[in-house]
């Protein structure tokens, strides 16, 4: 592709404020800077797609190497072994040599309903007749490439390549496209692996540690729980709890008081609470190793996940079960290394130990909402669990072709596994394309069964698409009323937006990451494991040591990872140059280490998930970040990663984060400060951000708005009318915001705008403005505020059936005197809708026909008749739209589809929802010419009129400063007064200065006149502009009536809702006030004459329903009469009936003929 | 009846009652008194020769787009009532249907209609005012295959048309950036659109008295090559009352004079800061005069030669209010507005001289006046 540098590359650089390079940097003002540059390499998405080229670069190799080597059973010679698996670029499906191109960009998957995918190539070596042969690049199958990944064509694109290719280039990316869809793989939130997590259990009182192990292999759960005093081990694989101390002994050899002094050390308190336990091992008569395992080995669930090869040969001892249970079970993450359990026996011990100090002391105990116990699950790991899973079911299914074929007693050839592994390969594609177009994560080695983990990326508007790839799904249950979970957690500071979470039930269970939150991927153990000894003198292998040693005063046990590594009797020197290897980029700057002091440890994190945020290093009261440096970053000379390894910045996750003194500005900074915020208002994610002022708002309505700041229409995305969605909004004239935040520039909010700068004047107005509802000027309405445009998509698919017949396109219809019929007003000759022409309801739009023989052979006399049926797509809402365009294509399965979009362009009505960026939203209550609205006396007429009413209950004064600041920047010219950024000081008295220095009242209350009266108001009205959105809702959409219509074929009762004509519900409390006011006749209408009444044959004799007049059961007409009942109740009686209940139906007169 | 004696009220009275109070927080006596009020024993009855000899027109500016003028002596309801005609009554010209044979440029065809609407035209007056009638729709006419009816005419339709095509510059420099100097019409303006005479047009509508865009820099639609926008448009006669495009005002309002009275005197340093307190010219400083000085109990008294604060222009006040805000000259300035005193300013879009838009809305009212004169004796009747 041709790149035109069309200079417009600059426009999407970091912004520095206005600043020119000669200016002077003041770093508690411009600190703020290295955000930018943070975004530049890390980026609001860059979590997604670091997670995914984590797993495409590194995991991927590695679960093809753990799954390397596929032996046959009965051929002993022959062996298949994978030595690489490659990514390629994305490509189409229907890849040939013969084209030019097979490369496939994003937009073309989008429009032509394909998938964007790549495809991947292993080699292999395998034995043919005892040689060695090497294949290359064989295709195993292919991967959903996520976008703006390493993998994709997008990435690291210039803008002039971008729109070559119909993309955004402020598109974040970090999705997929399955099957023309965008499909994003949500954050899922966790309780971290492999840690251990002491809980109270508040009605027992019981205390229990729990650790969930999570390996390649599987995924299990090891309690240590303490109950009555006794302290038992719980897995599932074990029948029943297994007292401690016969677990310890089982680990090895220890004696009693080795197992006591490695659990308590010399703490006599633990040891009395400790004791206990060894009579439950002696009344169990467990006094030696062998004698545990037994113990252990009989407990053990039989039919438990077992190694394959040993299921074969025949039945184990319990001894040999035993062992297994504890070496590749029970806590499965501490790997055991030529048995040698001493590691795992000091694991459960600690285990122990930390039930034993919780028993204690009730304090001790675990916090599970603390964000540094969670771990977030992103797309790469779940695709990596989701690959390995199908991996492994292609390498089985591989291996049973190859027995297959071995079976064959007399071979005609050798074994060639090219042709198998890709047609094998094929399940792996179509499980990773299901698994993300359906949500459903199956993964069957964890009995792992999610359901929603995918969402289709909304594209309402740009902020509701990087909102969703923001977002963090949490695995708890909705419908429980725990309130932990969904509060505000302290230790979210930073990390996740303190705003942004939807109301109702899953309040505070979906979170949205902070502006500057990264998390981590993966570090290798190895490297950080060798650092450990080498960085500090008299760190020594905890493995060394006994117990009396390890919990000896003074010592701290380092973890990697929760598990006991090292002993050192210098933490905290330990962790100083521990640090300053990592600040001085030595060790990945993503390795976190921290102390805790109730547990004499030292807690070191490489594992993936884990979220941190930049922080500025401060060391002697002084902060790292000079001058010179943001002149560097200015200048391009360094960026983030620079500042990153020169010790100037560095990560901190949860945990590190306790050991710190953050300094929020420069000025707060004391001796004993160990680090400097960035900037204040990152604490709130990229969709808070839009608010101007939100330190002055009461919090739930920056909650509110973080809602709708998702449902304002607006401008999509740069390539938003290329593209063909279901159903697109955007307005006709966005503007960028009067007052704007640093947050909207980094987004680019201001370039992808979704709403309009309104005048506002805050005063009451005709009545028609009660309940938040807005009065709108009609002129500014004539002008084009908050004109809007809805797209909608029409899909037809010309299908080809396995007879060979295929849908076609048919021509219009003529009617009898020859003119086309009114039906197919809009449509050419080739049965499309013409571009530009209007559809109103019931017009045809794509005049498909399918034929009606779709199943006959075609062989012989099996034929069925040549006649199409119509099938064609109309127009079926009640106001006109126009065909906007029209896209003629073919699919993956090369059936050719056609898509049509129309196009509506709606000017605001009454009852359409209008809101400002505070959480304030109103409908429109009324729209009033120009001459009847209040006018200043520089002629000014407000554009909406807002009731003050709606300012006391909710609080939100950022709204009035939004207001008095725009106003100021509106009279001055100058955009940079209009800055509301979060936690920064505001500027209201200088505002108030441009005012008065401009002929304006300070406060910004100005006279303003009647338009109806021509005589001043008593009040000074409160006006400037106030940013607007029009948010989706439009009653356009939501009107709807009916007199009469379709009814459900079942019960004959009207049909519900809007999209089916649907009547209006009288529902059981409606009919309850009919009842009591003793409407019965109205009751009658409304519940069976407008509904489904129907009339009956009844035979007053048996009670049964006649028909026509006739009794079947009496045989007789004598006594059926008719009489109306409601359908439904008609078909309860006959479904009773058909259950054999009998139902007699007993009539008698209520106004008895006089005889 | 038994005659009383008129009431003659004072003069501070009538100033009281003819001042609108500007008080800091809160504006009091809005309402004018010749009609609506009625004082116990005057004689307030309307009567013409009263309002004469207290009716003033003054002009300030005269352009022909925007006009600036005093009426003094009249009531809010009839001022009022010519700025609400000027907005949505006296009819304009402006584009209302437009005809699209082709349009490939990326804006949308309701939406490049609604941009084409809003432009303001000019033309000859005679011809815009005189010649051209309304449009009515009539019923049952027949109408030809693009659905226009039959019942357009030269006196009520005027016909433009926009063809515009956008080509590669094949003199344009190499390494050009700039889309206008790289294509030709690479941005389509108002200028482009051009005017089709239609019958005795011609005649109106010729040389300088042709219809053409107010300004003709208005950017309508941006394009590139191989996009090209066909349309020809009609345009009618409408009030401002069914659509803004229809208004011959961009806005037309009024305010009161403002008045200020300096109650006690403010001198010296004060002065200054109060003179800073309103716009530039409205406040001047002069030096207290040996004669004030030496005047008793005028408040002067021993401050010869300091500067004191004199109104030199309150009509350039914009009523900011600043000065009330001060606890200095909380006691020492009056604020107030005059409530006959109405200082209109008409912004015309073009079509319009501003000043005519004004004696428009005369003639309106007037017309209006005569039309309710009818119903009246009608319903007397």
């Amino acid at each position: 592709m041709v790149a035109i540098d069309d200079g417009f590359e600059a426009l999407l650089e970091p912004f520095y404020n206005g600043k020119k390079l000669t200016d002077p940097i003041s770093t508690p003002e411009d600190k703020y800077q290295l955000l930018p540059a943070f975004l530049k390499v890390k980026g609001l998405v860059k979590q997604h797609i670091d997670s995914y080229n984590f797993f495409i670069n590194q995991e991927l190799k590695e679960i093809v190497k753990a799954n390397r080597l596929i032996k046959s059973d009965q051929e002993e010679n022959f062996w298949l072994e994978f030595t690489d698996i490659r990514v390629g670029t994305p490509s189409r499906n229907d890849f040939s040599d013969i084209k030019t191109r097979n490369d496939v960009t994003p937009m073309e998957c989008r429009l032509r309903d394909l998938t964007y995918a790549a495809p991947v190539v292993v080699d292999i070596t395998y034995s043919r007749d005892r040689k060695k042969i090497i294949r290359k690049d064989i295709q195993l199958c292919r991967i959903p490439v996520m976008l703006k990944s390493a993998k994709c064509y997008l990435n690291s694109a210039t803008n002039a390549q971008m729109e070559i290719m119909n993309e955004c280039p402020l598109d974040p990316g970090g999705y997929f496209i399955i099957g023309g869809t965008e499909k994003v793989i949500l954050i899922q939130e966790q309780l971290s692996k492999n840690r251990v997590i002491v809980e109270a259990d508040e009605k027992t009182g019981g205390v229990s540690a729990s650790v969930t192990s999570s390996t390649h292999e599987r995924k299990s759960k090891t309690y240590v729980v303490l109950k009555k005093e006794r302290i038992m081990l719980q897995h599932n694989v074990l029948v029943e709890a297994i007292p401690i101390v016969i677990v310890l002994k089982a680990l090895g050899g220890m004696s009693d008081y080795e197992i006591l002094k490695l659990v308590a050390g010399e703490n006599a308190r633990y040891q009395d609470d400790f004791l206990i336990n060894f009579e439950e091992a002696a009344k169990a008569g467990v006094h030696t190793q062998q004698q545990a395992l037994e113990f252990i080995g009989v407990r053990v669930k039989m039919g438990g996940p077992k190694n394959k090869p040993f299921s074969m040969s025949a039945r184990r001892s319990p001894v040999e079960e035993g062992l297994d249970a504890l070496a590749n079970i029970i806590i499965a993450h501490v790997t055991i290394q030529g048995l040698d359990f001493y590691p795992k026996a000091i694991y459960i011990a600690m285990m122990v130990r930390r039930v034993l100090m919780a028993a204690q002391n009730p304090k001790l105990v675990d916090d599970r909402d603390f964000v540094g116990n969670k771990r977030l699950e992103l797309a790469g790991q779940l695709l990596s669990l989701l690959f390995e899973d199908l991996f492994k079911m292609f390498v089985n299914s591989l291996k049973g072709n190859m027995e297959h074929f071995f079976k064959k007693p007399n071979r005609t050839s050798t074994y060639d596994p090219v042709g198998p592994i890709s047609s094998q390969g094929n399940y792996i594609t179509m499980g990773l394309n299901r698994a993300i177009q359906s949500g459903n994560w199956t993964v069957k080695r964890f009995n792992m069964n999610r359901a929603g983990v995918t969402h289709v990326l909304s594209r309402l508007s740009y902020i509701a698409a990087l909102g969703m790839m923001t977002r963090i799904s949490s695995q708890f249950e909705k419908t429980r009323k725990v309130s932990g979970p969904r509060a505000l957690q302290p230790s979210q500071w930073g990390m996740l937006c303190t705003s942004d979470t939807p109301e109702g039930e899953a309040c505070g269970l979906v979170k949205n990451l902070a502006l500057m939150t990264h998390i981590t991927t993966n570090v290798e153990e190895e490297p950080v494991k060798n650092w450990i000894f080498s960085v500090d003198a008299g760190v020594e292998p905890v493995r060394k040591f006994t117990g009396a040693e390890i919990h000896s005063p003074g010592s701290y046990i380092i973890h990697l990872n929760g598990t006991p590594y090292a002993l050192t009797r210098y933490p905290k020197r330990f962790a100083r140059k521990f640090r300053t290897m990592r600040r001085r980029g030595y060790i990945s700057p993503f390795v976190s280490i921290n102390l805790n002091e109730h547990f004499a440890a030292v807690h070191i994190a490489t594992d993936e998930g884990r979220i941190c945020r930049p922080y500025i290093i401060v060391k002697n009261g002084k902060s790292k970040l000079k001058a010179e440096h943001l002149k560097l970053l200015q200048l391009g000379k360094a960026g983030f990663d620079d500042f990153l390894t020169h010790g100037v910045v560095e990560y901190l996750d949860v945990n590190e984060e306790q050991d710190t003194l953050i300094a929020l500005y420069e000025k707060d900074i004391t001796l004993s400060t160990t680090h400097l915020e960035i900037e204040p208002f990152t604490i709130l994610g990229a969709v808070a951000g839009l608010i101007p002022f939100p330190h002055h708002n009461q919090s739930p309505r920056n909650t509110y708005q973080c809602a709708m700041g998702k449902q304002a229409v607006g401008a999509i995305a740069y390539n938003q009318f290329n593209r063909i969605d279901t159903l697109l909004y955007t307005l006709v004239y966005p503007q960028r915001p009067m007052v704007i935040t640093k947050t909207i520039q980094l987004v680019h909010y201001d370039k992808l705008p979704a709403g309009q700068n309104a005048t506002v004047a805050v005063m009451s107005y005709s009545g028609y403005d009660i309940e938040d509802a807005l009065v709108l000027n009609k002129a500014s309405c004539d002008r084009g505020f908050g004109r809007c445009q809805v797209f909608r998509k029409y899909t037809a698919e010309l299908q080809k059936y396995p007879n060979g017949r295929r849908d076609r396109m048919g021509g219009r219809d003529n009617s009898d005197d020859g003119q086309i019929i009114s039906k197919h007003a809009a449509l050419d000759d080739d049965g499309l809708a013409i571009v530009g022409y209007r559809v109103q309801s019931g017009e045809t739009m794509i005049k498909k026909e399918t034929p009606l023989d779709q199943a006959s052979t075609g062989i012989g006399t099996d034929r069925g008749p040549d006649e199409f049926r119509d099938a064609s797509v109309n127009y079926r809402i009640s106001d006109p739209a126009y065909i906007d365009k029209v896209l003629i294509t073919n699919n993956e399965k090369d059936s050719a589809i056609v898509k049509v979009q129309t196009r509506q362009t709606r000017r605001p009505e009454l009852g359409d929802k209008f809101s400002s960026r505070h959480g304030q939203k109103g409908v429109v209550g009324i729209i009033v010419d120009q001459e009847d609205l209040p006018f200043s006396d520089m002629g000014v007429v407000p554009d909406i009129i807002m009731n003050p009413h709606g300012f006391p209950s909710r609080m939100t004064v950022g709204k009035l400063f939004e207001c008095l600041t725009g106003k100021a920047s509106i009279i001055h010219g100058r955009p940079e007064y209009g800055f509301g950024d979060a936690f920064r000081s505001h500027p209201a008295e200088s505002m108030g200065q441009v005012l008065i220095d401009h002929g304006f009242s300070w406060q910004g209350k100005d006279y303003f006149t009647s338009g109806i009266t021509g005589e001043p108001h008593l009040a000074y009205i409160y006006n400037g502009p106030i940013y607007y959105q029009r948010l989706k809702h439009m009653v356009q959409d939501k009107m709807h009536s009916r007199s009469r219509g379709p009814r459900a074929i079942l019960t004959r009762q009207p049909t519900e809702g809007r999209s089916r004509d649907g009547g209006l519900r009288l529902g059981e409390m409606e009919r309850d006030c009919l009842i009591a006011y003793g409407a019965s006749q109205l009751l009658l209408e409304r519940l069976m004459i407008s509904s489904d009444g129907t009339e009956v044959d009844i035979c007053q004799q048996c009670g049964l329903f006649g028909y026509k007049g006739y009794c079947q059961t009496c045989k007789s007409t004598s006594q059926v009469t008719q009489m109306t009942m409601p359908y439904a109740a008609k078909l309860l009686v006959q479904e009773l009936i058909s259950m054999n209940v009998g139902v007699r139906l007993q009539l008698e007169d209520e106004f008895p003929h006089p005889k | 009846m038994s005659r009383r004696r008129v009431v003659i009220p004072s003069e501070e009275e009538l100033e009281r009652r003819n001042t609108v109070g500007i008080q800091a927080e809160y504006i009091s006596n809005v309402q004018a008194t010749d009609f609506p009020r009625h004082y116990p024993g005057e004689d307030n009855s309307w009567n013409i020769d009263k309002f004469r000899d207290g009716f003033r027109v003054q002009f300030h500016k005269n352009g022909p787009l925007e006009a600036s003028f005093s009426l003094i002596g009249i009531h809010a309801a009839v001022a009022n009532a010519f700025r609400r005609i000027m907005i949505a009554d006296i009819p304009t010209l402006a584009i209302e249907t437009v005809f699209i044979e082709n349009n490939t440029s990326v804006i949308q065809d309701e939406v490049l209609s609604h941009r084409l609407g809003l432009i303001p035209f000019k033309g000859g007056r005679e011809g815009l005012h005189s010649f051209l009638k309304w449009y009515k729709k009539k019923p049952n006419t027949a109408t030809d295959n693009l659905g226009v009816s039959g019942d357009h005419f030269d006196y009520n339709t005027v016909l433009l048309r926009l063809q515009v095509k956008c080509t590669h510059n094949e003199d344009a420099a190499e390494g050009e950036r700039d889309p206008r100097k790289l294509y030709h019409h690479a941005h389509v303006y108002a200028r482009d659109i051009e005017f089709v005479p239609v019958g005795r047009q011609a005649r109106y509508f010729s040389g300088a008295d042709a219809i053409v865009p107010v300004n003709p820099d208005i950017l309508i639609a941006k394009m590139r090559p191989e996009q090209e926008i066909d349309l020809s448009m009609h345009m009618y006669k409408g009030v401002g009352s069914d659509h803004a495009k229809f208004s011959p005002v961009a806005t037309a309002s009024y305010r009161l004079l403002p008045t200020i009275k300096i109650v006690e005197p403010i001198l010296g340093a004060d002065a200054e800061k109060f003179a800073k307190c309103f716009p530039k010219g409205v406040i001047r400083l002069r030096k207290v005069t040996r004669q004030e000085a030496a005047k008793q109990g005028s408040g002067y008294e021993g401050h010869e030669g300091e500067l004191k604060a004199v109104v030199e222009d309150p009509m350039k006040d914009t009523v900011s209010r600043e000065c009330l805000r001060h606890d200095e000259f909380n006691k020492k300035v009056k604020l107030g507005r005059k409530i006959d005193h109405f200082i209109f300013s008409v912004e015309s879009t073009g079509q319009w001289e501003s000043d005519a838009i004004f004696l428009e809305s005369v003639a309106h009212l007037k017309a209006k006046c005569k039309a309710f004169e009818k119903q009246v004796i009608n319903m007397v009747r």
